[in-house]
Order: C-alpha cells, then sequence, then structure tokens
C-alpha cells in the first residue's frame, strides 16, 4: 500500500501520534502547521524512527485566502496524496463567550478555516473517486454547554459539514470520518480539574488510524465516550440548562 | 502554562513529595516562568535529584524527538527528553549502540548528561558524559547555548553530572559504538570471597568490555564478598552460531509489571538468603562464554515492569558509593562487614571497578570501586545504619551517587566532593538567582549556603 496522508494541525500531540501512527505502516506524510521551528522537528523522528518520507510546511487555518495555494504545494510535493486528517483546533477560553473577538478566532479557526481547507480537499479527492478526509472534531460539538459553548458551537458546525460532505462524497468513494475525541492527555488538558478516563494520545492516533480499516462514519475516542455523550445528548433541556456544565 | 500539583516520587519511592508539575510538548516550551524548577525525565533517579517540593517540576518526557542519525559515522542528536530505550529501537537495527548505558533503558537522556551515569564499561569507556559530542542547554534567561568539551567547556563540564542544576539540557549530540550483532557474549566468574573477587576484577586476562561483579551480600564471614564477575562483550558476527540469521535483528522483549506492593516482610534475611545462594550456585556454574541478547544483559529488571513495588510501599534506597584505588579492598569490606552485621538485608549487591575521574565537576565515577546496595525502608534504624556507611566511606576518600541518593547530609556532600567549589562560581555565573534547584540541591545545601 502507498498511502501520503497530509496531517493538518501537525503540532498538536494527538496528530503528531496519529503521524507516528500512519508513518509505522509506511505512509509518506505531509504535516502542516503555524509553527515550522516544531514541524521541522517532528519530521525528523518521524524519518529516523520510521523511514518515511515526511514533507513538512506552513499552514494557517485562519488564513483562507492562503488555503488553495497551499494545497496545491502539497499536492506538488506528494502527487499521491491518499488522505487528509484535520487535527487542528482551538480552544480559546471562557472569556469567549463575553467577548466576541476571542469567540470570533474560534470561530474562524475551527470551523471557518476547517470548512475551507476541506472544500479544497474534497474538490480534489471527488474526481479522483478515491481517497479519505478524517476530521478530528469533539465531543464538546454534541451539545452546548455553558463552560465552552464557543468552541463547542464551532466543533459541532464541523461535525455538521462533516457530515454533509460524508452524504456528497459516498457516490465518489471517497471515506469522510468524523473522531470526537473525548478526555486525551494532552496540552489542552493537562492539569484541569475533573477529568476521568483519560486516553493517551497514542492510543488515540493508533485508533484514529485504525478506523479506515472500519465501516464507521463517527467514531468516538476512546469508545465509551459515545455512551456517554448519549446520555449528555439526552438529558431533557428543561433539565439541562439547570446544570453546572 | 498549565500546572498539576501531584505527590511524586523518585524511583526508590522515598521521599514522596508534593511538586508542581508543568508539561512542555514543544521546544519552544521548554522553559518556565517558575522561581524554582528543575527538569525531570523519566523519574528514574532514586531519591529527591528529580522532585522540588512545592515549587515546579518540567517534564521533558513530550520532548523526546530524534532530530539527526548519521548512519555512517554513528552520530546521534535527539531532544533530551528521548528515553534510551527508543534510541535503541532504532540504532540497534542499523549496527550503532549505546557508548554507555546505565542498568535501566527507561531512562531520558536529559537525565543521562544530568547525571553523568556509567555502565559495566567505565574502566574502559569512562562515563556517558565522555562520548557527549555536544549539547544546548536552556540557561535561567532563557538564552540557549551550545556546550561542548571545545565550546563554552566550563559550563558543559558543569552540566555533565550537573544534576540540571545549571539549566535545562534541550538537546543531546551523542557519539556512538558500531556493533556486528544485537548479542553479547558473556562469561561468568565465581569467586569464594571478596579478596578473590578483587582479585577477578583486577586480572586483565579476565576483564572484558563490560564487567559487573554481584554480591552475596548475606554471606559472612569466610565467605564475605563471595560473588560472581560477569563479563561481557558485543558479540562479533564469526562469534555468532553458523545458520544465525539475522545478526542484528531484535526480538520484543516480554515484559511484566508488579502489579501490586509487596508486603514488606517478603523480602527478609531468610527469603534473599535462599535466593542468593542459588543464584550463587546457578549463574557461578555458567563457566564457560554464552551468548545473550542485550536486553536481558544490561536491562535484566527491566523485563519487570515498576520493580521497585518489590520493596513494598515504604520504598527502599539505594545506597551507591565508590571507594578509591589503593584502599578500595578495605573500605568495601568494612562496609559489607557493617551491613551483614546489621541484618539488614540487600536484596542487590553491585560492584564494579571504575576507571579515571571524568572531567564533570560533580560527576561521581574516581578511579576505584563502586558497590551499590538496595535497602528497603523498614524503619529509621535504616538512617543510622547509612551514616555509618557514608563515614567509612569519607574515611577512604570516596563518595556517594547523587542520582541515587535520598538522604546525604551537606557537610559529607563538601566533603566527597571537592570540585564543588569550582562548580559553584560557574553556577553562579550562569544563575545567580539559583532558579534552578531541587529538593536534593536544597538538602545538600547545593546553589546555596556555604563552600
Amino acid at each position: 500500500m502507498s498511502e501520503a496522508v497530509l496531517i493538518l494541525g501537525a503540532t498538536s500531540a494527538i496528530a503528531s501520534a496519529t503521524a507516528a501512527a500512519f508513518a509505522a505502516r509506511g505512509a509518506a506524510l505531509y504535516l502542516a502547521s503555524r509553527d515550522i521551528g516544531e514541524l521541522a522537528r517532528i519530521a525528523a523522528d518521524l524519518r529516523i524512527r520510521y523511514n518515511v518520507e515526511v514533507h513538512h510546511g506552513l499552514f494557517d487555518a485562519e488564513a483562507t485566502e492562503s488555503h488553495e495555494a497551499f494545497f496545491q504545494a502539497v499536492i506538488e510535493a506528494m502527487p499521491n496524496l491518499s488522505g487528509v486528517v484535520l487535527a487542528f483546533g482551538y480552544l480559546g477560553d471562557q472569556q469567549a463567550a463575553r467577548d466576541f473577538n476571542v469567540g470570533a478566532k474560534i470561530i474562524a479557526s475551527n470551523f471557518t478555516g476547517a470548512a475551507s481547507i476541506l472544500s479544497h480537499c474534497a474538490n480534489y479527492f471527488e474526481p479522483l473517486k478515491r481517497g479519505f478526509i478524517i476530521g478530528i472534531s469533539s465531543v464538546a460539538g454534541d451539545r452546548g454547554r455553558q463552560s465552552n459553548y464557543v468552541y463547542g458551537a464551532a466543533k459541532g458546525a464541523l461535525s455538521l459539514y462533516l457530515q454533509g460532505l460524508r452524504n456528497r462524497l459516498f457516490a465518489s468513494g471517497v471515506r469522510v470520518i468524523t473522531v470526537k475525541p473525548g478526555f486525551v492527555d494532552t496540552a489542552m488538558t493537562f492539569g484541569l480539574p475533573g477529568l476521568f478516563l483519560v486516553a493517551s494520545p497514542q492510543a488515540v492516533g493508533e485508533r484514529i488510524v485504525r478506523t479506515l480499516e472500519k465501516s464507521a462514519d463517527v467514531v468516538y475516542l476512546p469508545w465509551f465516550w459515545r455512551y456517554i455523550m448519549l446520555i449528555i445528548q439526552h438529558i431533557p433541556e428543561p433539565i439541562f440548562k439547570r446544570l453546572k456544565l | 502554562m498549565a500546572t498539576l500539583v501531584k505527590a511524586i516520587s523518585g524511583w526508590g519511592r522515598y521521599p514522596l513529595q508534593t511538586c508542581e508539575l508543568e508539561r512542555p510538548e514543544r521546544y519552544a516550551d521548554l522553559l518556565s516562568d517558575a522561581d524554582s524548577l528543575i527538569a525531570r525525565g523519566q523519574g528514574r533517579s532514586y531519591g529527591d535529584a528529580a522532585l522540588n517540593e512545592n515549587r515546579r517540576v518540567l517534564l521533558t518526557e513530550r520532548v523526546n524527538r530524534l532530530l539527526e542519525f548519521d548512519i555512517e559515522k554513528g552520530v546521534l542528536r535527539a531532544e533530551a527528553g528521548a528515553t534510551l530505550a527508543e534510541i535503541l529501537e532504532v540504532i540497534v537495527p542499523k549496527g550503532w549502540f549505546l557508548p554507555v548505558t546505565p542498568g535501566t533503558k527507561f531512562v531520558s537522556l536529559g537525565g543521562c548528561v544530568a547525571a553523568d551515569v556509567h555502565g559495566k564499561n567505565h574502566h574502559n569507556d569512562g562515563s556517558f558524559g565522555d562520548h557527549v559530542i555536544a549539547i544546548e542547554l536552556i540557561l535561567a534567561d532563557g538564552s540557549r547555548v551550545a556546550c561542548s568539551a571545545s565550546e563554552n567547556a566550563e559550563l558543559f563540564w558543569a552540566t555533565v553530572g550537573g544534576m540540571g542544576l545549571t539549566g535545562i539540557i534541550g538537546e543531546v549530540k551523542l557519539k556512538l559504538i558500531p556493533i556486528q550483532s544485537s548479542h553479547m557474549m558473556v562469561q561468568h566468574h565465581a569467586a569464594a570471597n571478596l579478596e578473590q573477587l578483587f582479585q577477578l576484577l583486577q586480572n586483565p586476562a579476565m576483564d572484558d568490555r563490560y564487567t559487573v561483579a554481584w554480591i552475596d551480600s548475606l554471606a559472612t564471614g569466610k565467605n564475605l564478598g563471595r560473588g560472581i564477575a560477569m563479563c561481557g562483550h558485543h558479540a562479533a558476527v564469526d562469534e555468532l552460531p553458523a545458520g544465525f540469521g539475522n545478526a542484528l535483528a531484535t526480538k520484543p522483549e516480554r515484559s511484566r509489571t508488579m502489579p501490586f506492593d509487596l508486603p514488606g516482610w517478603a523480602l527478609n534475611t531468610l527469603s534473599i538468603g535462599a535466593f542468593n545462594a542459588l543464584f550463587y550456585r546457578r549463574e557461578g556454574n555458567k563457566q564457560q562464554p554464552f551468548l545473550t541478547g542485550y536486553d536481558p544483559y544490561f536491562y535484566p529488571l527491566d523485563a519487570i515492569g515498576h520493580w521497585n513495588r518489590l520493596y513494598g510501599k515504604r520504598g527502599f534506597v539505594q545506597y551507591q558509593c565508590v571507594i578509591p584505588d589503593g584502599v578500595a579492598f578495605d573500605g568495601i569490606r568494612a562496609l559489607l562487614q557493617e551491613l551483614s552485621g546489621s541484618r539488614r538485608p540487600s536484596f542487590l549487591a553491585v560492584l564494579k571497578r571504575f576507571g579515571a575521574q571524568g572531567r564533570g565537576l560533580l560527576s561521581f565515577p574516581m578511579a576505584g570501586y563502586t558497590l551499590a546496595l538496595d535497602l528497603p525502608i523498614r524503619d529509621e534504624g535504616l538512617f543510622a545504619l547509612l551514616n555509618k556507611l557514608d563515614e567509612i566511606v569519607l574515611r577512604h576518600g570516596g563518595r556517594v551517587y547523587l542520582a541515587k541518593d535520598a538522604r546525604l547530609s551537606a557537610d559529607s556532600f563538601r566533603a566527597m566532593y571537592p570540585r564543588y567549589g569550582e562548580w559553584l562560581k560557574i553556577k553562579n555565573a550562569v544563575d545567580p538567582q539559583n532558579r534552578f534547584s531541587s529538593s536534593l540541591a536544597r538538602r545538600l545545601q547545593i546553589g546555596e549556603g556555604t563552600l
């Protein structure tokens, strides 16, 4: 199998673990994010450990006008591109709810930026009738909560976008998979109170790559988050609105 | 950056202290805004070297990328959080090995430099720092400096063995050694007492690149110091049996994990005595050379995850000291006599010969013999015994290994490390606010107090 995978937002712990899991099965990689220095380190590491071809380049989710040229550069570097993992995300903070300038950045990164780059990916794979798109959304997008509803709304919108894209690309044989991680042991969650059943980035990265062998369209990681979110989604709104979540 | 307040310990599980953990994931974030901090890799130092009670501990485990591997020249550059285990996985299949390795591969590169660790080949190859081509050190003011034996050499030799107190070791560039196979050719020699054991370790005809001796710490009287010298080298291709296959291949090691704390009474004079007698007979009989993998040879205890639980909940102290040549036999005999007289069983007792002292100002090794003992903490009486051992070590001009230590006094430290004054000058120049500190540093008044 000659796989070539673009990882968007490749410097996060989940993304670099996913990149390593792809490299472990021989995939060539294109790592993209805003932090070029960090990308060069991750790229060197994957080359040495897995003896695979690794490219890296600058990608800014919020600079949507640059996305077309960026994607062209990826195709030039890896003409056999077989899939894309969208792994970038911006959590922001509680202030987002009060200050729209902060909220706008969360929406611009998690949703607008994602929709922009995914449109280029989809338009590329659709006529080729092959390829996959794995979008990393969040359980936060399954129900709005006062603690992070701007982030949740942006991720919820991304989940809906991926759902529509899956519907559109099904006829072309392009897989679209929505991944919703629960608590993962990353910089985003380190030191946060109230965490439970925290998964390692390595375990999540390996599971993300393994979704390609399965038929699921929406994957919760670890699996039990599907049931946690099922319960949370089914709490009646008159009760839910009173909860401190 | 977010912090996590948590009680942690070193590998000996003593002492247990509450620290503020911070865990950067990017190389650029490998510094903290805290006033007092210490870097911590895999937490495999035994005592309080990687603790900083009620203060910041910077976990380097996520900053572990391999950056350069020159397969022709055998040079590896990596971030300091990378473990020896990760490195071996990459280099062994390409015909390279670590120039020096401690008894576990689950240690970070940065830790190996900070403790200037040694291996079974110290008498031939020196300590870890001797093979480091260069490091990148992150200083208290945030600047990053390249250090090596030729560039910023003073700072380099203050950092090699400097227990993380000069700055954060960010990257390490290491010279590897070539190997023809992933296997070791090993030979055991039994010695009926300490005198015979010393003769074995001194005998060049008996010596090999790697030589270490196991001692039956419970043997007394005329058997005092009986043990087995274990000698080995990386097997050459022509030493492998015909039809061996790929000489550099490795098979994944089966590992088991100690699932619970062994009750404190389980390891006692009787059970350890029985084990030692059996071990002495079985291993002592391996007089013919035999082949074994590098994992069981260098890292026998790594096959049991969390083996530190063997010593029970209260933890243990590993007491490792070195006694200089000339008085080594007398000193080691006095230590063993004190130990066997105390009837405190040491499950592990290891003796090895050291080569010349290196250039690291606070490095542990010096020409002589080093003895390591694992002593479970049952009661306060252990600390009285260890103080007596300190006196014996001091009387013979030796020193205690800081990476294993949890209880030495500031005065003993000063007497054992005569180059401390030289080190302190460099420390004060690069870290005048003493930002890089640890529980060990405060206990031994390193970086503070008087000379």
